[in-house]
């Protein structure tokens, strides 16, 4: 259980990384105080608009007819698909920004107790703890792998993305061919750190009951009271897990190196 | 027609002004060299041709294509302006025959098979047919500049552009360079070239430009510009470099 949510976060996660950092890398949004504000009252208008409109209208105009509301929705959608095209990689790029402020910035077990408990609440929707684990696990290392792309495409030298764009390559051959190749080797140790803190990371959905490796083991004990054997017994099979990724990229690493 | 024409060009960075209306035009098979002390703004003159740079007055058109077209205007424009750098900049993961038929293959749609027999001959043509498999890394300076060069001609442009082509290289890799350039302009090839070899402005050169503060200072031929500078500002100038 702990390599499938292990495995299935990181996949998710590689991928929501790296699309977070190749769009933050290349589209830069000043964080000032107008963009943020800009961004806060935008996303707060949005949110009330889709989801409070209703409820406000029975409560406090009753009289005003259904349509006019409606209407008045429609009429804002129609002005920010026209209006919002020319600013869209801003605003992802705003958003790829926030998003790796949030999830850096809250440890993963109160991430995983929101998505569980919190959610369901909110939103009404319920999902089980095996896909909260992953869920959790997915935008928390997503979050991290964000910013070691980011790292790994600002360090390849700048003169080989002029030599691209002096060929006439469009931007994303030269991000698929040339920068990338560069960045992803640069990429490995920085992985490799990311995927045993992930592994590790399962660990914590112990917190909902998720029957990851260290909750077996505890259970176990619960049932023998032999705490020395099984906690060892876990250990170990920790570290021949993060043994193997380490291997592994080791392998990668060695096999790709750039004379 | 002109191959490279420029429009009253005007180029800043922020306040500073590095180009400061700049017009001219360059006629194909013309090898044109651009000297000048540094910060005059040769390398961005360079630059601002193939769109590295833009600019905010005035006009470039290359080969029928203006800078200020639609992104894919400016890199049809670029595969007509092949570039060599002062860095090489050549791709690193790739062997001396990759980096060759990377262009080609990417930007011209040419067939793999036809890519690495026109970038087997182009890496002959500059001397390297016993180094094809070897990475960047494993090549000396003027080898790698060679493989740029080649890189360079094998999307088979209509003018080439040097920017400080031997700048980083040992004085004895130069002149291997020198030769792989001066066979390029010898068949035919429009050229401009930033540089500080004087020797190769009076050999190879048919246009000798120095800029100035931003400015073309001077412009003529070659031989007779080094011989009587016609400003006391570039004879200062020629005193340093050679």
């Amino acid at each position: 259980m702990t390599v499938y949510i292990t495995l299935l976060g990181l996949i998710g996660g590689t991928v929501i990384g790296f699309f977070s950092g190749v769009v933050t890398t290349y589209i830069r949004v000043p964080l000032s105080r107008r963009s943020v504000l800009i961004a806060i009252v935008a996303l707060v208008l949005l949110i009330a608009l889709l989801r409070f409109s209703s409820w406000f209208a029975d409560t406090y105009m009753p009289n005003v007819p259904g349509w006019v509301w409606v209407l008045l929705k429609v009429g804002i959608l129609v002005l920010l698909a026209w209006r919002f095209p020319a600013s869209l990689p801003k605003a992802l790029s705003f958003l790829a920004q926030v998003y790796i402020l949030v999830i850096r910035g809250t440890p993963i077990v109160v991430q995983v107790m929101f998505i569980y408990f919190a959610l369901p609440l909110l939103a009404g929707w319920r999902i089980d703890a095996i896909m909260a684990a992953i869920f959790t696990l997915m935008i928390n290392s997503g979050a991290y792998i964000a910013e070691i792309v980011r790292g790994a495409l600002q360090s390849v030298p700048k003169g080989l993305k002029e030599a691209g764009e002096a060929m006439g390559l469009p931007f994303w051959k030269i991000l698929a061919y040339i920068i990338g190749p560069v960045a992803l080797r640069r990429m490995i140790p920085a992985m490799g750190n990311q995927c045993i803190i992930s592994l590790k990371d399962s660990s914590l959905f112990i917190v909902i009951g998720v029957a990851e490796l260290t909750r077996q083991g505890q259970e176990i004990i619960a049932a023998n009271f032999r705490s020395v054997e099984i906690w060892g017994a876990v250990a170990v099979i920790y570290l021949i897990m993060t043994g193997f990724i380490a291997l592994t990229l080791k392998f990668v690493e060695h096999r790709t190196q750039i004379v | 027609m002109s191959m490279v024409e420029f429009k009253n060009v005007v180029k800043r960075f922020g306040a500073n002004t590095v180009l400061d209306g700049i017009s001219l035009s360059i006629d194909p098979h013309e090898v044109v060299v651009v000297v000048g002390p540094s910060g005059s703004g040769k390398s961005t003159f360079l630059r601002c041709i193939n769109v590295l740079e833009t600019i905010q007055e005035g006009d470039i058109v290359v080969n029928g294509l203006s800078v200020l077209g639609s992104p894919a205007q400016v890199r049809e424009l670029r595969r007509e302006a092949g570039m060599v750098f002062q860095q090489f900049n050549l791709f690193p993961q790739l062997t001396a025959l990759e980096n060759v038929m990377f262009g080609p293959i990417h930007t011209r749609g040419v067939s793999r098979k036809q890519a690495r027999e026109e970038a087997r001959n182009l890496l002959t043509k500059v001397g390297l047919e016993q180094r094809m498999d070897h990475y960047p890394g494993q090549l000396s300076g003027g080898q790698q500049q060679r493989v740029a060069i080649a890189r360079a001609l094998a999307i088979k442009p209509k003018l080439m552009l040097f920017d400080e082509p031997t700048s980083a290289l040992d004085p004895e890799l130069r002149y291997e360079v020198l030769k792989v350039m001066q066979d390029v302009a010898e068949a035919g090839m429009t050229m401009i070239v930033v540089t500080h070899e004087m020797e190769f402005a009076r050999r190879v050169g048919s246009r000798l430009l120095f800029m100035d503060a931003g400015q073309i200072a001077e412009d003529g031929v070659p031989s007779e510009l080094l011989m009587n500078p016609p400003s006391a500002r570039m004879k200062d100038f020629l005193q340093h470099v050679s």
